[in-house]
C-alpha cells in the first residue's frame, strides 16, 4: 500500500506548494508582449517597495478573453491585471473589480486630465472609474505616400469623398492582384470605426437594442461594402495575406487601417530605403477631419475585489502610470503611452509616424460599454463577411445582425428594466 | 428469502469496491450531464455568476434560438460533413492498410503496423501544429510538392472551400491506424475454410475479396464506421489550433461552437443546449447502428 | 513464380510508400525542430536542416518553461493512471465476479453511459469544480480520468474469465474479499491492467479540451494546453513550435512503442466483444 500512496501524496503536496511567504506577493497578469515586458519593469518597483514581490504571469492574447473570465469564475484572480478597455464593462458586471475613485482622489499624480478624454471615458461606467489607462491603441491609416502622390494626391484624404477618389486614382494603375486598400474581412474595427464616424451609437437605448437598422449605421455599412464591391479592397481575411509588410513594400496594397504596433513592425521588417515611402494619417471622416473619429482602444490596469493587497496593488498601478515609466514602456513595446505629457518627450514628439496617432487620440470614441461588446463586435464582422464574401445582400445581413444582437441583449434589457435592480450595469 | 452469510459478505464487499468509482462517476459525470440538461433550460450567463437570482427558467428558448442562429446550422453542417466524409475515408484507408498488412506475403508486419498506428498515439494539438505548417501556402511542403507537379498553390487553411477537406485529411491520417487494427482482428477471424474453399473453386484475389472477405467483414465495417463517425462528431482540437473555426466559419464544429458560447461568451445556457443537440446526434446514430445489427442477426 | 515475385514487390512498395506518407509529418516535425531559426520557413522549403541545432529545445526548457509543463503532464497523467488502476479494477472485478442484487442493471446503466459524449458533461463539470474550489488544481484536471466507464468495462470483460473455483477455494480458506481481490485477482488480470493503464495514461496526456478549461494558471498547464498557447503567440517561430511538438509527442510515442502489445490487445479485445 505504501508504494501506492507515495505518488498520490506527491500530487497533493504539489497542489499546495506556495511561493515564499516573506513579505507581500502581488500577482500581476499581463497579455502578450506587454506581459513579457512587464517583468522587466518590476525590479525597480520592488526596490522602491521592499518586502513586496510582483509575480508576473503572461497570458497570450489569443486566449486572453476566455482565460481571464474562466479564471475569475474559478476563483483564481490576480491582484492587478491588464484588461483590454473594451472588457472593463464585463468585469464591472461581474462585480470583479474595485472602483478607483477614492484612490484617485488620494493620488495627486493621477487625474483624469492627465489622459486623453476618450480613453479615460472607456474606464468610466455610470460615474465611477474602474480602471487606469496603461497604454492606448487606436486605428488609423498607414499608407504609401509615394503611390498616393503619384496618383495625384500629395496630402492624405480627410473626407470620405477624397478617400474614395484617392483609392480610385490608385486603382487606375490597373495591375491584377493589387488593391488600393487592405481591410481584412474578419476584423471588427474597420466597420465599427466607419459607423462611429457616421455618428451611429451602434447600440441604442442605454445599450438595450442594436442600432444597426438606423440610417447612420446603414450608411457606414454600405460605404464599407462598397470598398469591396468596387474592387478597392480584396476579399480576404486576416491570415490570408502571406506577409503584409512585403505586400505593402511591393505596392500590392497602398493603404491599411491598423494600429500603433505596426510603426515598429514596419521599421523592423522593411528595408531602410522604404522608410520614407510610408506614413500615417488620421482617419478621414464623412464630412471632414473633425468627423474622422476612431476607436478608443488600449489597455487599462484594474484591481480585483478579491485582492488581499489592494494598497500595494494601487502602488503598482501608480508606479506604472508615472511619466518616466510610461515612456520606458513605450520604448520597450512600442505601445503608445496613455498619459498626454509623455508625448512631449522627444522620442514621440519627433517621430513623424506618431503625430497622426496623437492627433487621432484627441478624436476617439468609446465603443458601447456593455458586457456583451466582445460578442457583438464579433458578430458585426461575421455578418459583414456574409455580405462581402457570402453573397448575402447588405440589408439582409444588417437585419439579421440586428435581430441577433437584440436577442443577445435580451438579458441586459430584462436586468436593467426589472423593478428590483441588481448590478445589471 | 434470507441469504447465506457468505453471500451477504460478497454483496457488502461488492458495494465497497464499487463505491469509489461509482461516487466519482456519479458526481463528476452523470450529475453534470443532468445539470447540463437543466442548464440548457435556463439563461445562465455572465450576469448569473455570483448572482443566482438572475437566472431564469426559459424552457426551450435556448433550443429555439439555436434553430434560428445561422452559426448553429453552419456548425451542424460542418460537423456532419466532417463525420460523413471523414469516417468512410478513414474506414477505407484502414481496410486497405489492413488487407495489405495482413496479407500472407507481407514481411515486417510489426513494423508496418506500428508505422500506420503511430499517428493515433500522438497528441492532437502537437500534430495539428505540424500540419498547420505543412499546409502553409508559401512555406508548406504540401504546396511545394504540388508546385513541383505544376499545380498552383492552394491556401488550404485560408480558403473556405478547402479548409475542411484539409482538416479531414489530418483526421483520417490520425485515425486510420486504429481502425486498421480492428480490421486486422476481423480479418483474422474469417474462417480459413471459407478462404480455402474459394481458392479451390479457382477464385482470384479480387473475387475472393468480393465474395468472402468483404461480406464477412461487413459487421466490422459498420461497427468501425459508426464509432469513427461518433468520434468525429466531437471534432474540436484541429479547428481550434489550425483555423479558429474559420475561414468564414467553414471549419466551425459543434464542440468548438459550444466551447465558444460557453467559455468565450459565458452563455452557458446556450452552450449546454448545443451539447445536448450533439448528444442527440450521437444517440440517433448509435440507435441506428443497434437497429441495423439487430436486423442482421 | 514470377507473378508471386512481382506481387511481393508491388505489395511491399505500396506498404513502404504508405508508411513513408504516414510517418512523413512526424519525421518533418523532428527535422524542422533541429533547423536554424527561419530555415523551416524558407522558400523553397527544406527537408533537412543544414546545420542541426538544439537551440530551440534549449529555449523551450529555459525561457519558455516547458520543463514545468512536462512535469505537470506527468503529474496529471500519472496521477490519473494510478488512481484509475485502483478504482476501475475494484469496480470491474466486483461487476464481474461478486454476486449482489442489481448487478446486471447497474452494468447496463454504466454501459448506457458510454453513449454520452464527454463534452456534454464538461461545462457543468466546470461549475461543479468551481463550487468545490477545485478549478486550477491538479486534482481537478485529473477528475474525469480517475474512474471511467470504459476502464471499468475493459476490466470487467477480462475479469469474467477468472475461474470461479479459484475464488471459491480462497473463500473456503477464509480469505476476506479484499484479500482475494488484492492477492489473487490483481495478479491474474495484470495484462488488462497494463492495457488500461496505458490507455489512461495516453488519453490523459493527450487530453486538450478539459485541461484547457480546468487549468487557468500557466504554472499548472499541461503540455497540450501550453503548446496551444505558445502556438498563438509564436506562430512565426516554426522551428520552436515543432520542437515543442516533439517534446509533447515523444514520451507517448516511446511509451506506446515499448508497450504496444498491451495497447493492441486491448483494442482488438474490445472490438471482439462488439
Amino acid at each position: 500500500m505504501a508504494v501506492r500512496i507515495a505518488p498520490i501524496a506527491m500530487i497533493f503536496t504539489a497542489c499546495n506548494a506556495r511561493a515564499p511567504t516573506d513579505g507581500v506577493v502581488i500577482d500581476f497578469w499581463g497579455m502578450g508582449r506587454e506581459g513579457e515586458v512587464a517583468q522587466q519593469m518590476m525590479p525597480e518597483f520592488e526596490a522602491e517597495h521592499p518586502g513586496v514581490h510582483v509575480h508576473v504571469q503572461q497570458i497570450p492574447w489569443t486566449a486572453a478573453h476566455e482565460k481571464l473570465l474562466t479564471a475569475y469564475v474559478g476563483h483564481v484572480s490576480p491582484d492587478v491585471a491588464q484588461l483590454g478597455n473594451t472588457w472593463v464593462p464585463e468585469y464591472v458586471a461581474l462585480g470583479a473589480i474595485v472602483p478607483l475613485d477614492s484612490l484617485i482622489k488620494r493620488t495627486p499624480s493621477i487625474t483624469a486630465n492627465d489622459y486623453f478624454e476618450g480613453i479615460w471615458a472607456t474606464n468610466v461606467l455610470g460615474d465611477t472609474v474602474f480602471g487606469i489607462p496603461w497604454y492606448v491603441d487606436t486605428r488609423l491609416l498607414f499608407y504609401r505616400k509615394d503611390l498616393l502622390a503619384q496618383a495625384g494626391f500629395p496630402a492624405p484624404p480627410t473626407t470620405w469623398a477624397q478617400w474614395i477618389a484617392a483609392l480610385k486614382a490608385i486603382k487606375s494603375r490597373d495591375e491584377p492582384g493589387q488593391y488600393p486598400i487592405y481591410i481584412p474581412t474578419n476584423e471588427w474595427p474597420p466597420p465599427t470605426i466607419l459607423a462611429l464616424e457616421s455618428g451611429s451609437p451602434i447600440l441604442k437605448d442605454g445599450g438595450r437594442y442594436g442600432a444597426f437598422d438606423d440610417s447612420a449605421f446603414k450608411t457606414a455599412f454600405h460605404f464599407y461594402l462598397s470598398l469591396f464591391q468596387n474592387g478597392l479592397a480584396p476579399k480576404l481575411g486576416i491570415n490570408e495575406v502571406g506577409n503584409i509588410y512585403q505586400e505593402f513594400e511591393r505596392g500590392t496594397y497602398a493603404m491599411w487601417i491598423t494600429g500603433p504596433w505596426n510603426i515598429g513592425e514596419f521599421r523592423r521588417r522593411t528595408p531602410a530605403d522604404f522608410q520614407d515611402k510610408w506614413a500615417t494619417a488620421p482617419m478621414p471622416g464623412p464630412t471632414g477631419a473633425a468627423s474622422g473619429v476612431s476607436l478608443a482602444g488600449g489597455s487599462s490596469l484594474v484591481i480585483y475585489k478579491a485582492s488581499r493587497h489592494p494598497r500595494e496593488a494601487w502602488e503598482l498601478i501608480e508606479y506604472l502610470s508615472r511619466p518616466e515609466q510610461q515612456l520606458r514602456f513605450y520604448d520597450l513595446t512600442g505601445d503608445l503611452p496613455a498619459r498626454i505629457e509623455t508625448w512631449r518627450d522627444t522620442s514621440l514628439a519627433n517621430d513623424p509616424a506618431a503625430h497622426a496617432f496623437e492627433e487621432q487620440l484627441h478624436r476617439v470614441v468609446p465603443t458601447p460599454q456593455v458586457p456583451e461588446w466582445e460578442l457583438i463586435a464579433t458578430r458585426i464582422f461575421d455578418y459583414g463577411e456574409e455580405a462581402i464574401r457570402g453573397g448575402v445582400p447588405a440589408d439582409t445581413a444588417l437585419a439579421r445582425l440586428d435581430t441577433e444582437v437584440n436577442n443577445i441583449l435580451e438579458r441586459r434589457r430584462w436586468l436593467l428594466d426589472r423593478p428590483h435592480r441588481h448590478e445589471g450595469r | 428469502m434470507s441469504r447465506a452469510p457468505g453471500e451477504r459478505a460478497q454483496a457488502r464487499a461488492a458495494w465497497v469496491f464499487l463505491a469509489p468509482a461509482l461516487l466519482l462517476i456519479t458526481t463528476f459525470f452523470f450529475l453534470p450531464v443532468v445539470t447540463g440538461l437543466a442548464l440548457s433550460l435556463t439563461d445562465f450567463d455572465l450576469y448569473s455568476i455570483g448572482h443566482p437570482d438572475n437566472i431564469r427558467m426559459v424552457g426551450t428558448a435556448n433550443y429555439r434560438a439555436l434553430a434560428q442562429a445561422p452559426m448553429f446550422w453552419s456548425a451542424l453542417k460542418n460537423t456532419l460533413y466532417f463525420a460523413f466524409v471523414g469516417a468512410p475515408l478513414s474506414v477505407l484507408a484502414a481496410l486497405a492498410a489492413a488487407l495489405l498488412v495482413n496479407s500472407r506475403l507481407t514481411k515486417w508486419k510489426g513494423f508496418f503496423r506500428t508505422a500506420y498506428f503511430a499517428p493515433f498515439v500522438t497528441t492532437l494539438v502537437a500534430v495539428a501544429i505540424v500540419w498547420k505548417y505543412l499546409y502553409h501556402p508559401r512555406f508548406g511542403l504540401l504546396d511545394a510538392a504540388l508546385g513541383a507537379a505544376g499545380v498552383h498553390a492552394i491556401d488550404w487553411l485560408g480558403n473556405p472551400m478547402w479548409a475542411m477537406p484539409a482538416i479531414i485529411v489530418v483526421a483520417v491520417w490520425r485515425s486510420f491506424g486504429y481502425n486498421m487494427l480492428i480490421f486486422i482482428a476481423g480479418l483474422q477471424r474469417i474462417p480459413h475454410e471459407l478462404r480455402e474453399a474459394a481458392e479451390l473453386d479457382g477464385a482470384g484475389l479480387w473475387a475472393r475479396l468480393r465474395h468472402v472477405t468483404l461480406p464477412q467483414l461487413t459487421p466490422t465495417f459498420v461497427f468501425v464506421g459508426v464509432i469513427t463517425a461518433i468520434g468525429f462528431f466531437q471534432l474540436f482540437a484541429e479547428p481550434y489550433v489550425m483555423t479558429g473555426g474559420g475561414p468564414l466559419n467553414s471549419t466551425l464544429s459543434m464542440v468548438l461552437y459550444m466551447y465558444q458560447e460557453g467559455f468565450r461568451w459565458w452563455r452557458l445556457g446556450s452552450a449546454a443546449s448545443i451539447a445536448f443537440v450533439l448528444f442527440a446526434l450521437v444517440l440517433v446514430v448509435t440507435i441506428l447502428q443497434l437497429l441495423w445489427r439487430r436486423e442482421e442477426t | 513464380m514470377k507473378r508471386h515475385r512481382a506481387a511481393l514487390i508491388a505489395l511491399h512498395v505500396a506498404l513502404g510508400l504508405a508508411a513513408l506518407g504516414t510517418l512523413f509529418p512526424l519525421l518533418w516535425m523532428v527535422s524542422g525542430s533541429l533547423m536554424a531559426t527561419g530555415e523551416a520557413n524558407s522558400f523553397p522549403p527544406r527537408l533537412f536542416p543544414a546545420h542541426p541545432t538544439l537551440s530551440h529545445y534549449a529555449a523551450l526548457f529555459t525561457r519558455l518553461n516547458v520543463g514545468r509543463y512536462f512535469l505537470n503532464s506527468v503529474i496529471v497523467a500519472g496521477g490519473a493512471t494510478v488512481i484509475s488502476l485502483l478504482l476501475n479494477s475494484m469496480a470491474g472485478y466486483a461487476l464481474a465476479k461478486l454476486h449482489f442484487k442489481g448487478r446486471a442493471q447497474l452494468f447496463r446503466v454504466l454501459v448506457a453511459g458510454l453513449v454520452i459524449p464527454a463534452q456534454v458533461a464538461m461545462l457543468p463539470l466546470f461549475l461543479v469544480l468551481q463550487a468545490m474550489g477545485l478549478v486550477n488544481t491538479y486534482v481537478g484536471a485529473m477528475i474525469p480520468a480517475m474512474a471511467t466507464i470504459f476502464g471499468i468495462f475493459l476490466i470487467r470483460q477480462y475479469a469474467m474469465g477468472i475461474p470461479d473455483d479459484l475464488l471459491g477455494a480462497a473463500r473456503m480458506d477464509g480469505a476476506s474479499e479484499f484479500r482475494i481481490y488484492w492477492s489473487i485477482v490483481m495478479p491474474v488480470i495484470k495484462p488488462i491492467l497494463a492495457t488500461m493503464a496505458l490507455f489512461t495514461f495516453l488519453s490523459t496526456w493527450n487530453d486538450f479540451l478539459w485541461p484547457l478549461v480546468a487549468l487557468t494558471d500557466d504554472a499548472k498547464y499541461t503540455l497540450p494546453v501550453a503548446l496551444a498557447g505558445l502556438a498563438g503567440e509564436h506562430v512565426q517561430d516554426t522551428e520552436l513550435m515543432l520542437a515543442g511538438s516533439v517534446v509533447t509527442v515523444v514520451p507517448v510515442l516511446l511509451a506506446f512503442i515499448a508497450l504496444q502489445r498491451f495497447y493492441v490487445e486491448g483494442i482488438t479485445a474490445g472490438s471482439v466483444k462488439q
